[in-house]
């Protein structure tokens, strides 16, 4: 009888592993850091490679309650999303390895309450952090930068880093101690030119975290989806440019799509709102997990349950045949 | 696997340690010079090999083997309603495409009182996504110690889908497949212990068989396929017998490479897995390699996701899916809520469309015919420029609802702002965000 040969290929690229938070030893507060990232084959294939450590999962909470987010979203949390470090400790709770605080887009937005909103946040929870401005240039800058500094050492990732505004908030990175989230639209080249530009700034690479930018189930999810294979297939190749972790926000994105935000007039197919809202967040996230994600950013309890729940699963080398 | 031209040459007479056969090496009788120009021509699939009548018995076999797909072709059907998967021939979407999207079905139980019930909501589901139809694509009927034969033809007159038969009692499944006749289902399973008599049957009734091994041994699986071939089924499908996450994963993307890079004709065929009540593995079931999907549990709430991710991970990434250029109503508006212009493009169309439907404000979007590109590369490409606009305007007649002459435009083509109002004369135009999650700020902002 013949004798089947696993099919391996051989890589010899390698996943940059980095590192996200700081403990007090290292320079910051955190009772934990996490480490992501050292795959040296495609997600989960243990017989070909190594995967040394799962993807993490961070949950997302903002300074103060979205006005904007689905009404499942809310009520799955309750009355935290009232108060940024109630709602920090409930995210830790709900099993979240690394806490991304967003600061949302309102009047009172400045870097001396951003800074109180991080205190808040960073006495609320050991968990180490990834901090994203509201999205606008200017306002992205002066918030980081207030951040980076009340939280020097502390390795936090900041983001969004994007090819038309990365200066000042990698500088903040450089002078403080911290990461950055380098973001690009979907595509191989811009997200290696973006590093580039990055790591010549002199911030080395290790300390990038590469965003290829999300679209939700149904929103262009597909495209994300193959940018992601082919820049892990390019890290392990060996280009150096593409071998940062990823990090990717399913949870914006899906929570974002019609199928998740609204419960009423809507096709009698779409079925119960929660049950198809989380599984578009879920789906989303799981579908980019398979293709290299290393952080996913959630939004809902039950998605980080049932993405932690796969993960478990897909690093238990069950998979493996002698 | 196809071969190259030197790798079919090799298999042609003039590469023969048979004197008897080398001796017509370039004897030029297939209409080609050489043994060598008609090898190329082969692999061009310019010529066909009975050109050539001296080609060794054991190299035509390879050849034509070479010649068949490597993933088989599988199809299942009912009442005129086709399933086929198969036919892959690559590991990542982005390298060509995914041709054949998996069928997914909804198992029922032979003990299960409302089996009939159940399919019948399976069969009759339909949900629309982007102008596509989305539906099921069958029901698997377990026999599971209830009357499987009347199950199954309960279920079959229920239902106008395709089945499978989730059997491995030989007695049951023939009883099964009299009561499925006129459809052609899928047996499953055949495993070492029952395979002589299940490869009777499914070569008997015409159906493809589901070869069956234990815990993702693929030497055993592949042993049986050969075994199943053996004894006249052609049609055959995969169930490495695994289950969970970690080891589906590996499994499959073994059959795959199996059949795509190493030519193992044994594990050619399409797999079929079950994920239980969990639409995340079958998630993963759906993006890595599997033809079949099982789901224990039928929910629209679950179905319609996973639907609409086939769709996503099924598009063809050269082809992508655009929307009809026209004009669209969001939110109901009237004459004079704001006129916005965006391109056809499928994800620029949604996030433009979301962004304003789901801000609750009324609005008219006017989808240019920009060839399904996004604005930024449209306009790079010259297929979302003032001239096109302007005609999209005039031939959509949007004029005629609305009270105003105002359109707003993508902030990424603020420089078409000019032309535009040369184009359009009397309009007046407004460049809008360069994100469509700007849009409602801007509406709020600035319409008024
Ligand atoms: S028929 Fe053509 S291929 Fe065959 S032996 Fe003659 S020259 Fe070679």
């Amino acid at each position: 009888m013949p004798t089947i040969e696993v099919p391996k290929e051989k890589w010899n690229g390698k996943v940059r592993e980095i590192t996200l938070g700081a403990t007090a030893a290292e320079g910051g507060t955190r009772a934990k850091t996490v480490t992501v990232g050292g795959e040296t084959t495609l997600p989960f294939l243990h017989f070909e490679g190594e995967i040394p450590r799962p993807p993490a999962i961070a949950i997302e909470v903002q300074d103060r309650k979205p006005v904007d987010w689905s009404p499942v979203l809310l009520e799955a949390w309750g009355d935290v999303t009232e108060d940024v470090a109630a709602w920090t400790k409930a995210a830790a709770e709900a099993g979240a390895d690394v806490i991304l605080l967003k600061f949302s887009l309102h009047d009172e937005l400045s870097p001396d309450y951003a800074r109180q909103v991080l205190r808040h946040v960073l006495d609320a929870t050991g968990l180490p952090l990834i901090v994203f401005g509201p999205g606008q240039a200017d306002l992205d800058n002066d918030v980081l930068v207030a951040v980076a500094e009340e939280g020097k050492g502390e390795n936090f990732v900041l983001g969004v880093c994007e090819d038309k505004n990365y200066r000042t908030i990698v500088a903040a990175a450089l002078a403080h101690g911290h990461l950055v989230n380098a973001r690009t639209a979907m595509d191989v080249n811009l997200a290696k030119q973006l590093n580039i530009l990055i790591s010549d700034m002199g911030l080395p690479l290790e300390r990038i975290v590469m965003d290829p930018t999300t679209g939700a189930l149904g929103y262009g999810m597909e495209y994300g989806y193959s940018v992601m294979e082919r820049l892990r297939l390019a890290a392990l190749q060996g280009d150096g440019m593409t071998q940062q972790p990823m990090l990717v926000t399913p949870g914006e994105e899906a929570w974002r799509a019609k199928e998740a935000r609204a419960g009423e007039g809507v096709p009698q197919a779409w079925g119960d709102w929660a049950e198809r809202a989380i599984n578009w967040e879920t789906l989303t996230a799981s579908t980019l997990v398979e293709s290299g994600a290393d952080i996913v950013v959630l939004r809902h309890p039950e998605s980080v349950k049932r993405v932690r729940g796969m993960i478990d699963v897909l690093m238990s080398k069950s998979g493996v045949t002698s | 696997m196809a071969l190259s031209g030197l790798e079919i040459y090799k298999l042609l007479p003039g590469s023969s340690k048979n004197p008897e056969v080398k001796k017509h090496a370039n004897c030029k009788e297939c209409g080609f010079p050489t043994c060598l120009a008609f090898a190329m021509k082969l692999g061009q699939k310019q010529a066909v090999l009975a050109q050539c009548p001296y080609v060794e018995e054991e190299s035509k076999a390879k050849l034509e083997a070479s010649a068949a797909p490597p993933i088989r072709l599988i199809t299942i059907s009912a009442n005129g309603r086709k399933l086929e998967v198969g036919n892959e021939t690559v590991l990542f979407r982005h390298e060509k495409t995914f041709y054949h999207e998996p069928g997914l079905f909804v198992r029922v139980k032979d003990t299960q009182a409302d089996a009939a019930e159940v399919a019948k909501a399976v069969g009759e589901y339909m949900v629309d996504y982007v102008g596509m139809n989305l539906t099921m694509n069958g029901v698997a009927v377990e026999a599971a110690g209830g009357d499987f034969a009347a199950t199954v033809a309960a279920v079959k007159s229920a239902c106008p889908l395709p089945l499978v038969l989730l059997v491995e009692d030989p007695a049951a499944a023939e009883a099964g497949l009299t009561a499925a006749q006129g459809t052609q289902s899928l047996l499953w399973a055949a495993t070492p212990d029952n395979w002589e008599a299940m490869a009777k049957l499914a070569a008997q009734y015409k159906v493809p068989l589901a070869v069956r091994a234990a815990g993702g041994d693929l030497d055993a699986l592949a042993a049986l396929a050969e075994q199943v071939k053996g004894a006249g089924v052609e049609d055959i499908v995969l169930d490495p017998g695994v289950r969970d996450y970690d080891s589906s994963l590996a499994a499959f993307t073994q059959l795959r490479r199996l059949a795509l890079k190493h030519n193992e004709r044994n594990v050619g065929y399409p797999i079929i897995a079950f994920a239980g009540d969990d639409p995340v593995l079958a998630g993963q079931h759906i993006a890595k390699y599997a033809g079949f999907v099982v789901l224990d549990r039928f929910s629209s709430g679950t179905v319609y996701p996973l639907l609409v991710m086939r769709a996503n991970i099924f598009t063809d990434p050269q082809k992508p899916i655009q929307v009809k250029p026209g004009i669209y109503e969001i939110n109901n508006p009237k004459p004079g809520d704001p006129l916005m212009v965006t391109t056809n493009f499928s994800i620029t169309y949604f996030s433009v469309a979301n962004e304003i439907e789901s801000s609750g404000i009324p609005g008219w979007l006017l989808v240019a015919d920009a060839e399904g590109m996004s604005v930024l590369t449209a306009w790079a490409a010259g297929k979302f420029d003032a001239e096109r606009i302007a005609k999209s305007v005039k031939t959509t007649g949007v004029a005629e609802k609305l009270s105003h002459q105002r359109i707003v435009i993508p902030g990424h083509v603020a420089v078409l702002m000019g032309e535009l109002e040369e184009e359009l004369p009397g309009w007046e135009i407004n460049v809008g965000p360069r994100e469509a999650v700007d849009l409602p700020n801007f509406l709020k902002m600035q319409w008024g």
